[in-house]
């Protein structure tokens, strides 16, 4: 089995247009979170909106006026130059594979154009924009990817399982490199679909508190470059994705179980295959949206993963709200300029820990020892995921 | 049987899809949720939009939700106190 | 390394089910076509029933047949592939958000319309906590989670996994592909699909799941032995990257007994399959299917049901073949599906 080496990331989120721009936040303490001005919304509530608009964006990458990329694309595309710029790559080796991952890929496009598809044609090339894969395929014809290419979407853990699923690819041999990650956009439709389920919080979200009250939904894209040991330079490892595991919480929906099941069994499995006890983890950044629900659920989870040495866990949702269907890939970066830095971020907004469990997140960023890092992402339809780092030596 | 009770059972069957359910299929004292009509908290989360909608009723807080929406009655006798429809 | 099987095999599409026996093919005339109405009821509670889109229904009414067949309860793995996933709650929350100005919202839809869904009511009903995935690549949407699985297969990670492919007609979006000539502008028959010349192709909505195996059973239909997929291959390159695959398998292209291709009737792509079957198949058994069901982002994994039936009972019925060639043993059958010149996926399935 090959191992699994990180020898590029690229992100951008409302924290900053490069990883550089997030880190800087990141220990600046700077969250991202602000109200809709990009997306034509009536909810005035607090979103982490990337302040670029798709014509700004487009701009940045030289796209003709007429391209047919939808917003989550664009920004997908912008977190995978910075990988290219940064690889030493002119183009990315021919047999580069690209997965995705993504909520709702190009709703964006069927939002805006829903109405004007029958009477206009000028939009209609957005059509098949509703397909989360045709996003990944812009994606894909940007950097002239034509080999593997897939689409995963599995709600909020999306990303995260792109990530898994490109670490198995490269660790089966059959894949020498890949390009993993996630990306979403803000749109109506979640924003609305959220609303609905009264899980928005009116104010900054407070993951892990005792009156948490709901999270903030945020956008971003942030992608991996994921190498087999034997083709990387290994100066430019950044890291090692050393276990993952997925399992079903089979219990709702949308809400998760008390207990915690799904989380429970996919931090076992993550923690199996790295042949890791639970001791080992040096950091979790956690799923922790803020919401009454998960974050009981999680906790959980933790405690009978760790009993009562739950290791330093932190949300970074507070710095960039819940970005979906990237949410998983934008927390591997963190994770990785975790061990890269050492030091771990805070867990903004926090007061009070949660009566039932007691645990207290980390709420000033600290340095400390990092050398593994397990990284959480739970998603609607009971889907948990979890990853772990760790750094290369 | 009132009014209010007729068209507020219709009401729920439409919020919530109930597809092959009469009128005459709810009791008022009949509880909604877990054994009964074996409702679920979608459920609860359609009815809190079915007062605002229909009764113009805003529940400040969903948690009041278990109570009022214990049984039709319940729910009846909520809206009557409290409509601005 | 483990091998595959295909250990039962169920689907719903504009086609009966027992189609293979009974030879009969139900025409239609118009372009989107609908799935023949099941007796959903029968197999899932009215309660819950009340909330499912098509896709839901369709995907877990054949995941519990299949189950059924296979003798199992839990399988120890879900993986679904769906282009577009649950469109018609996405429709009903769109058109609520523009209709009531973002205000009262039901949440129904909104939570009904994640393109896990299908997979997520699975787990649910089967009360499976195992490894659950949804792919949503276009036409290999199937594939990708196909794929998945085979190779979770490979790893002795899994012995048994529920695997399959869905897609549903939704009132508007649907129509949508008129304007943007993927389907035929003007409405045919199914049964002359390939007679008309003209670009686009006619659609449907469909449901197929497998429960694969690592061990032959008694129900065993046929072996997944291996497949691949290709965002983007020039015409004159797929032939070469299948023979490749087909080199990889120790196979070479006359030991093909019968290739299954996705002929959808669009005059501007279908010739990749022509200039495939000319290459490399012209004295094997030409297949072809979607003048039966149409197209849709998961047909292929119909293409797999039909095939496995193929090789199960070594039979071709005549209103699959496009060709003829020398009656004998069916024992490798190469599936080939590509949309629009994109995302090409090459399945082999052996006896």
């Amino acid at each position: 089995m090959q191992g699994v080496a990180v020898t590029g990331m690229g992100i951008i989120s409302s924290l900053g247009t490069t990883t550089e721009e997030n880190l800087d936040a990141l220990q600046k303490s700077k969250d991202g979170i602000s109200i809709p001005e990009i997306l034509h919304t009536s909810l005035k509530l607090p979103v982490a909106e990337i302040k670029w608009s798709n014509e700004t964006l487009a701009q940045k990458l030289s796209l003709q006026t007429g391209h047919s990329c939808t917003r989550a694309a664009l920004l997908g595309i912008h977190a995978v130059k910075e990988i290219l710029e940064k690889s030493g790559f002119e183009k990315f080796p021919e047999d580069t594979g690209l997965i995705s991952g993504t909520s709702v890929g190009g709703i964006d496009a069927t939002e805006s154009f829903f109405n004007e598809y029958s009477a206009d044609s000028a939009n209609r090339r957005f059509i098949r924009a509703q397909h989360p894969g045709f996003t990944t395929e812009k994606i894909a014809d940007y950097f002239g990817l034509k080999k593997e290419v897939t689409t995963i979407s599995t709600a909020c853990s999306s990303a995260a399982n792109a990530i898994m699923r490109g670490a198995r690819l490269i660790e089966s041999g059959q894949l020498q490199r890949v390009i993993v990650g996630g990306t979403d956009c803000l749109t109506r439709f979640t924003l609305n679909g959220f609303n609905s389920l009264k899980i928005l919080s009116e104010e900054k979200n407070r993951a892990f508190d005792e009156n948490r009250n709901g999270l903030n939904l945020g956008e971003a894209s942030a992608f991996l470059l994921l190498e087999a040991d034997q083709v990387c330079d290994k100066n430019k490892i950044l890291g090692r994705i050393s276990g993952y595991g997925n399992a079903n919480d089979a219990f709702h929906q949308t809400a998760s179980s008390e207990n915690g099941e799904g989380a429970f069994l996919a931090i076992g499995k993550a923690l199996k295959k790295a042949k890791l006890k639970s001791d080992e983890i040096d950091y979790i950044n956690a799923h922790g949206t803020g919401t009454i629900n998960n974050d009981l659920s999680e906790s959980h989870a933790l405690i009978r993963n760790f009993g009562n040495q739950v290791p330093f866990f932190s949300s970074t949702k507070g710095f960039t709200g819940h970005t979906l269907g990237a949410a998983g890939a934008v927390e591997a970066v963190f994770s990785l300029l975790s061990i890269k830095n050492q030091v771990i971020f805070q867990n903004l907004n926090f007061n009070q820990p949660i009566l039932d469990t007691g645990l207290i997140p980390v709420i000033e960023s600290q340095t400390a020892k990092i050398q593994t890092v397990l990284s959480n992402s739970f998603g609607f339809g009971g889907n948990c995921t979890s990853l772990i780092f760790s750094s290369n030596e | 049987m009132s009014d209010l009770y007729t068209e507020l059972k219709k009401n729920i069957i439409e919020q919530l899809n109930l597809e092959d359910m009469e009128i005459s299929d709810i009791d008022n004292d009949e509880p909604l949720f877990g054994d009964g009509l074996g409702l679920d908290s979608i459920d609860a989360l359609e009815l809190i939009v079915l007062l605002e909608k229909d009764y113009g009723i805003k529940l400040s807080d969903p948690e009041q939700g278990k109570e009022i929406f214990a049984s039709v009655n319940t729910m009846a006798q909520f809206i009557q106190k409290n409509r601005t429809k | 390394m483990s091998r595959v099987y295909i250990n039962a095999i169920a689907s719903i599409s504009p086609q009966q089910e027992d189609i293979f026996t009974s030879e009969k093919i139900l025409e239609y005339h118009h372009n989107i076509i609908p799935a023949i109405d099941q007796n959903y009821k029968e197999y899932i509670k009215p309660m819950l029933l009340r909330r499912m889109s098509k896709a839901v229904k369709m995907g877990l009414l054949c995941s519990k047949r299949s189950l059924k067949e296979a003798g199992i309860d839990i399988p120890e793995a879900i993986f679904v592939g769906t282009g577009q996933g649950c469109m018609q709650d996405t429709e009903k929350f769109l058109e609520q958000i523009e209709s009531q100005k973002e205000q009262l919202l039901s949440p129904t839809s909104f939570i009904q319309s994640t393109h896990n869904t299908v997979g997520g009511q699975m787990a649910l009903d089967l009360k499976c906590t195992g490894y659950n995935m949804t792919y949503t690549q276009d036409a290999v949407s199937f594939e990708s989670a196909l794929k998945d699985a085979y190779d979770q297969f490979q790893n002795n990670e899994i012995n048994s996994a529920l695997v399959g492919g869905v897609e549903e007609n939704a009132k508007i979006s649907t129509g949508f592909q008129y304007y943007d000539h993927q389907l035929k502008a003007k409405e045919i028959s199914n049964l002359e699909l390939f007679e008309s010349s003209s670009p686009g192709t006619i659609t449907s909505e469909s449901a197929a799941f497998f429960v694969l195996q690592d061990v032959k059973t008694d129900s065993t239909y046929a072996e997944v032995h291996d497949l691949k997929i290709l965002n983007e291959v020039s015409e004159d390159q797929v032939s070469e990257e299948i023979l490749q695959f087909l080199k990889k398998n120790g196979l070479e292209s006359s030991q093909i007994d019968a290739v299954m291709v996705g002929r959808n009737g669009d005059s501007r792509f279908d010739h990749y399959y022509e200039t495939v079957l000319n290459t490399l198949f012209q004295q094997t058994f030409q297949l072809h299917f979607k003048h039966l069901v149409g197209d849709n982002n998961a047909i292929s994994s119909y293409a797999v049901w039909l095939c496995s039936q193929v090789l199960k009972f070594q039979k071709i019925p005549e209103f699959l073949k496009r060709n003829t060639a020398g009656d004998s043993e069916i024992n490798n059958i190469l599936i080939y599906n590509q949309y629009l010149g994109k995302n090409h996926g090459i399945i082999l399935l052996q006896r």
